[in-house]
């Protein structure tokens, strides 16, 4: 398997460490081997120009068209070309992220109503099947030949 | 300096002021407010989410199921055995002014029988429920089950109890 993301000038990183952790921020320059300089945009994503280590960072697939040490200005223009705030939210990884986040804030009361939710949704589904008169199928593997067990 | 023409003849000691006790309203925590939805931790009715309508002066938080939702009367409950959810009910047109302390203690007639049922042996008292606390409570709760309908699912709510699963960290939950 090749490597498709790369460490770059104009690669968009999640920052996963440290008092930024969360936030995006678009690799500007190398430094060496172990760190490189990052920036916001900082209007955009609040994270300041600054030196970064990789192994607090988490690349993207998004790159960003700019040259090495972009200013902050240039860099949010290149953003607001690429579209790349966006992308980044209607990604699936932007989306767990920010179910995850909603989850861990729910109240009591919203839990309860999640919990609700579920079991309705969960007749709604088994009145489906019986309609369909299907039964869930299950392989046993615990044999040398595999057996197929209806529930 | 001259000696003053009078004097006691006996050394007077200074008067002491009068140490006044201070009786500071009690000290309630600040997500609980009358109208929160509390979880009650222990006692008899442990897991039950229950309404809080005031903090008493002695500290207690005087709650109501309400009694037709959970079954939790008209009770006094203390404030460190309860977690205090984030949700709230509107409790502007319940009167519970009338209802203090001295409501939920023992009459003098209960102290006496229980002195002669103490040398009479083992025989379990039926607890009694007097129509004036039957009365008082279905006052209260006509105002707050008015509330409780206005919120969708609020009843639902309040029936259900509070149970910890095998996933569930309380530490990270919020409440």
């Amino acid at each position: 398997m090749p490597f498709t993301r790369y460490v770059e000038v104009g690669r968009v990183v999640l920052i996963n460490y440290g008092p930024d952790a969360g936030k995006l921020g678009t690799i500007i320059d190398i430094v060496d081997q172990n760190k490189c300089l990052i920036d916001g945009p900082a209007e955009i994503t609040g994270v300041r120009r600054q030196v970064i280590a990789y192994k607090r960072i988490a690349l993207t697939d998004l790159t960003v068209k700019i040259q090495a040490n972009a200013r902050d200005k240039t860099l949010k223009k290149a953003w607001a070309d690429a579209d790349t705030l966006n992308k980044w939210e209607s990604s699936s990884w932007a989306k767990k992220l920010a179910a995850k986040k909603k989850r861990a804030s729910l109240s009591d009361f919203d839990r309860f109503k999640v919990m609700v939710a579920r079991k309705q949704k969960s007749e709604i589904i088994a009145k489906k099947m019986a309609e369909l008169d299907l039964t869930l199928v299950a392989v046993d593997c615990s044999d040398d030949a595999p057996n197929v067990v209806a529930i | 300096m001259q000696t003053p023409r009078y004097y006691p003849a006996e050394d007077l000691k200074p008067v002491k002021p009068v140490h006044k006790v201070k009786q500071n309203p009690p000290r309630v925590r600040a997500s609980i407010s009358p109208g929160t939805v509390l979880i009650l931790l222990a006692g008899r009715f442990r897991g039950k989410r229950v309404v809080c309508l005031k903090a008493l002066e002695s500290g207690l938080l005087l709650v109501s199921g309400p009694y037709k939702i959970n079954g939790v009367p008209l009770r006094r409950v203390n404030q460190a055995y309860v977690i205090a959810t984030s949700t709230s009910v509107d409790i502007s047109g319940v009167d519970v002014k009338s209802i203090t302390d001295k409501y939920f203690s023992r009459t003098s007639d209960e102290k006496k029988e229980k002195e002669e049922e103490f040398f009479m042996g083992d025989a379990p008292k039926q607890a009694v429920v007097t129509d004036q606390r039957k009365a008082d409570q279905q006052k209260v709760d006509a105002a707050l089950l008015k509330a409780v309908a206005a919120v969708p699912m609020l009843e639902a709510y309040l029936a259900a109890q509070f149970t910890l699963s095998s996933s569930d960290k309380p530490h990270l939950m919020k409440f």
